[in-house]
């Protein structure tokens, strides 16, 4: 056991800190929901040119073959830069699953569109009766009588980014008289452009536009686009939930959150003093820093397990679980640290080429709608009482 | 003793209860905090009309002669609809002002127009680097013949958009956190070197940005006494502590009970989510926390008229409970909502909302244990 960078580990963090000197300042420190999708794309081509955008991925696909300490660095790198982060939804998602289970023909077609950005992925899984009982979907694709279609109805939900998606990866019933809900499901790929896909914003509380209703009236897609065979999509969908852990916690970005919230805390003035030297609210800071350095090691072993190649397992409940909790309590905290300035509601006009001063010091915009925002991550990819009732189940055998 | 109201606060009760009910639904509270305005002002002169603006007040200036006890009730049915109209602001704080410290000619003038809707009142006590230090003042007061010239930047003024007037705490001697030389002054909105910068806040209410350019006001402007104003500022801010508390009992219980309804019609694996025991232990300790919420709020409200230390004590522990309370039980509510939670379309994220900005106002957990703790040494 030890903690030493090797020197080839140190070059290589050299090599990736050059690139990302490179990032022009209008894509660093730019929230997400800030970021245009002329900027995420930007940002993605970059990358792209760089050949870094699938560090998980086979070699043979794309991938960079890095070893998972590298990975790391890069992910550490990348928070340290406050660089954008490269969509999960085609690179992590659904690129797995076309390369471990689709077909030649499917793998050509669309992990090399998948890598270099030309095609952005949405994930419809969730439905509005099927949230945490994923394997309740209802949209329904039926055969056309010549076999070569499927006929595809119903309403996927909570679409992250679909406004801005080509493509969207479905989980669909295909049989409703299967004897297990779970072994009715097909994975389908459906191009965004087929006409009878509509596309309809949820606004969040936060005032922002990310998540979406995405309904399904008599779409045609071709059964080409059914990844492996029709009714095992849940078996697909599975390994795809558990896989890629790297970057699932969001160590290296809450390192550079509790940087950013120490920085907010050393300017705020509590009776002419930084409130960085009160005790009472630095105690909570403290506390979270080492919440977080014990799930940096908790991330640490459980990446050391996946190199010695134990496969991706419940494990990973754990830093999601750890993961989320901190990254709600860092922008509680910076809310609470910003004082009265947290209740300014400034509009999208004011992030964006708003010429006059903002109300209140510039670090405390946006910090309740973050706040508020934030929420999601105790409820997507799997709520946190779902991932405690999986590690109760799968880890404590109970 | 006795924890009963009386027929004219279960009268007020239910008038204020009945307004929410009949014009302020979930869709006209968004329309209305949307508007250009961000307020209804015809609403406020129904609340006249109701004599709801009339409470606190004293008979001989047109008021109804109520206690913290009438606020109290009306505030919680007020938070159960999220109404943004600037009660607290106007009558709760504006009103602890002028009965407290005002002039002969401030209550004779002031106050029946507040009780009649037409006037808005505003207090501008914040400031940028205070932090919630009511005496950490950089604005101005410097004596100008008989009157005074006000400068500075007062922060976040609640309401301070639909204000006719300001309250202002300025400083007319002393260092700039010295308890001696707060004075508070009753300014007009358009008063010359007066200007504002309006927003919306993050809980659908409407602030202003307070800009003091050598603001000449008379002597007459002055709300209690010179130099002593900081006991008068703390007072009225304990009474809005005792009427936030009492509004955030209503957003609590609207999460409270809008969380239970939820998981009772919500199904997933065949079943309602209720039926799951780690949601049915979160909704219990939701509702700990409202019942904790309640007996504090009433505490506050019964000790107001204690002696300072006392008052003071009872308004720092109540505003504590209420700021983790209203956390936990906001944050819960909206998970055990899952994805609807954080939905603009859904009631339950606007309460979120505003549970979480009643933390910060008047002072949020760690300010009030400071206080709290340094009250009791
Ligand atoms: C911002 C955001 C982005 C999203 N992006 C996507 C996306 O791109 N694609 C996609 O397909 N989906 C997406 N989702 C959907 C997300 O995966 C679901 O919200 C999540 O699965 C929870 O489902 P639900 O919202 O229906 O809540 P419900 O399943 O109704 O859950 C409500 C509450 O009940 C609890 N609960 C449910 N079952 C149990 C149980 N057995 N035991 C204990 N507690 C239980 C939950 O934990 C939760 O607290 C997104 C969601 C959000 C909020």
């Amino acid at each position: 056991m030890d903690l030493n960078f090797t020197p080839e580990d140190e070059a290589f963090r050299a090599e990736v800190r050059a690139f990302l000197e490179s990032v022009p300042p209008h894509l660093r420190g730019v929230s997400r929901r800030e970021l245009s999708k002329e900027g995420q794309l930007e940002w993605h081509r970059m990358v792209f040119k760089q050949g870094w955008v699938a560090p998980a991925w086979p070699k043979e696909y794309g991938g960079t073959g890095w070893t998972t300490t590298q990975r790391y660095i890069w992910q550490e790198e990348n928070a340290a830069y406050e660089v954008p982060i490269i969509l999960p939804f085609g690179v992590t998602m659904v690129a797995p699953v076309i390369y471990s289970f689709g077909s030649e023909e499917q793998k050509a077609k669309f992990l090399p569109r998948i890598l270099s950005g030309e095609d952005w992925w949405c994930q419809g899984y969730s439905e509005p009766g099927a949230g945490s009982d994923l394997a309740s979907v209802r949209t329904k694709a039926e055969l056309t009588e010549d076999g070569k279609h499927y006929i595809v109805n119903g309403q996927k939900t909570w679409t992250t980014l679909a406004q801005h998606a080509d493509w969207i990866f479905c989980l669909v019933r295909t049989d409703p008289n299967a004897p297990k809900r779970q072994m009715g499901i097909s994975f389908i790929l459906v191009d965004m452009k087929t006409p009878g896909i509509e596309v309809k914003p949820i606004i969040t509380i936060d005032g922002g536009h990310e998540v979406n209703d995405v309904f399904f009236t008599d779409v045609k897609v071709p059964v080409e686009n059914r990844i492996g065979e029709e009714n095992m999509g849940w078996t697909y969908a599975k390994v795809l939930l558990s896989h890629e852990r790297t970057g699932i916690a969001g160590v290296a970005r809450s390192k550079k959150g509790i940087e950013r919230l120490k920085e907010v805390a050393g300017q705020e003035l509590l009776d002419g003093v930084p409130l960085s030297e009160d005790k009472g609210f630095m105690s909570k800071v403290t506390e979270l820093e080492i919440d977080l350095t014990a799930l940096e090691f908790t991330e640490l072993r459980t990446l050391a397990a996946e190199s010695a190649g134990k496969g991706p397992g419940p494990e990973s409940s754990v830093l999601k679980i750890k993961g989320s909790e901190i990254q709600q309590r860092l922008t509680e905290l910076t809310l609470e640290a910003v004082g009265h300035y947290g209740f300014p509601f400034l509009g999208d006009e004011q992030l964006d080429g708003w010429n006059e001063s903002p109300i209140g010091p510039d670090y405390a915009i946006g910090s309740a709608p973050s706040y508020y925002n934030t929420r999601k991550t105790t409820i997507y990819g799997g709520s946190n009482e779902i991932q405690r009732n999986i590690i109760a189940k799968m880890i404590l055998g109970l | 003793m006795d924890f009963s109201f009386t027929e004219e606060q279960t009268l007020l009760r239910n008038t204020v209860e009945r307004f929410v009910q009949d014009k302020y639904d979930f869709e006209t509270r968004a329309k209305i905090i949307k508007s250009d305005d961000g307020w209804r002002k015809d609403y406020w002169q129904q609340f006249a009309e109701l004599g709801i603006l009339a409470a606190p007040f004293d008979e001989d200036h047109g008021g109804l002669g109520g206690s913290a006890i009438d606020i109290m009730v009306m505030m919680e049915e007020l938070g159960k609809g999220l109404v943004v109209e600037p009660f607290l602001p106007t009558v709760v704080l504006g009103g602890g002002f002028l009965r407290h410290g005002g002039t002969a000619a401030h209550k004779a003038e002031v106050i029946p127009a507040v009780i009649g809707g037409e006037c808005v009142i505003a207090p501008a006590y914040a400031e940028p680097r205070g932090r919630f230090n009511l005496a950490d003042l950089e604005t101005t007061a410097k004596k100008d013949g008989e009157g005074y010239v006000l400068n500075g930047h007062k922060a976040v003024a609640l309401g301070g958009p639909w204000a006719d007037k300001f309250i202002i705490t300025a400083r007319t001697s002393g260092g700039q956190r010295d308890e001696q030389g707060v004075t508070v002054f009753l300014v007009d909105k358009n008063t010359d070197g007066l200007s504002t910068r309006d927003y919306p806040t993050v809980d659908g209410y409407r602030a202003s940005e307070v800009m003091l350019d050598n603001v000449k006001v008379s002597a007459d402007a002055i709300i209690g006494d010179v130099d002593n104003g900081l006991e008068l500022v703390e007072r009225v801010m304990d009474e809005g502590i005792a009427a936030l508390c009492a509004e955030a009992c209503g957003v609590m219980k609207q999460l409270v009970d809008k969380t239970i309804a939820y998981s009772r019609e919500r199904k997933q694996f065949g079943v309602a989510i209720g039926s799951f025991q780690v949601l049915q232990h979160r909704m219990v300790d939701m509702y700990l926390n409202y019942e904790q919420s309640v007996s504090m709020t009433y505490m506050v409200n019964l000790k107001l008229g204690e002696d300072a230390t006392e008052r003071k004590k009872a308004a720092s522990a109540a505003k504590v409970q209420i700021g983790r309370a209203g956390k936990f039980i906001g944050q819960n509510a909206v998970q055990i909502h899952g994805g609807m939670g954080i939905t603009e379309e859904m009631d339950v994220g606007h309460y979120f909302k505003r549970i979480t900005m009643i933390d910060t106002q008047f002072g949020n957990v760690d300010h009030h244990m400071r206080r709290y703790a340094a009250l009791s040494e």
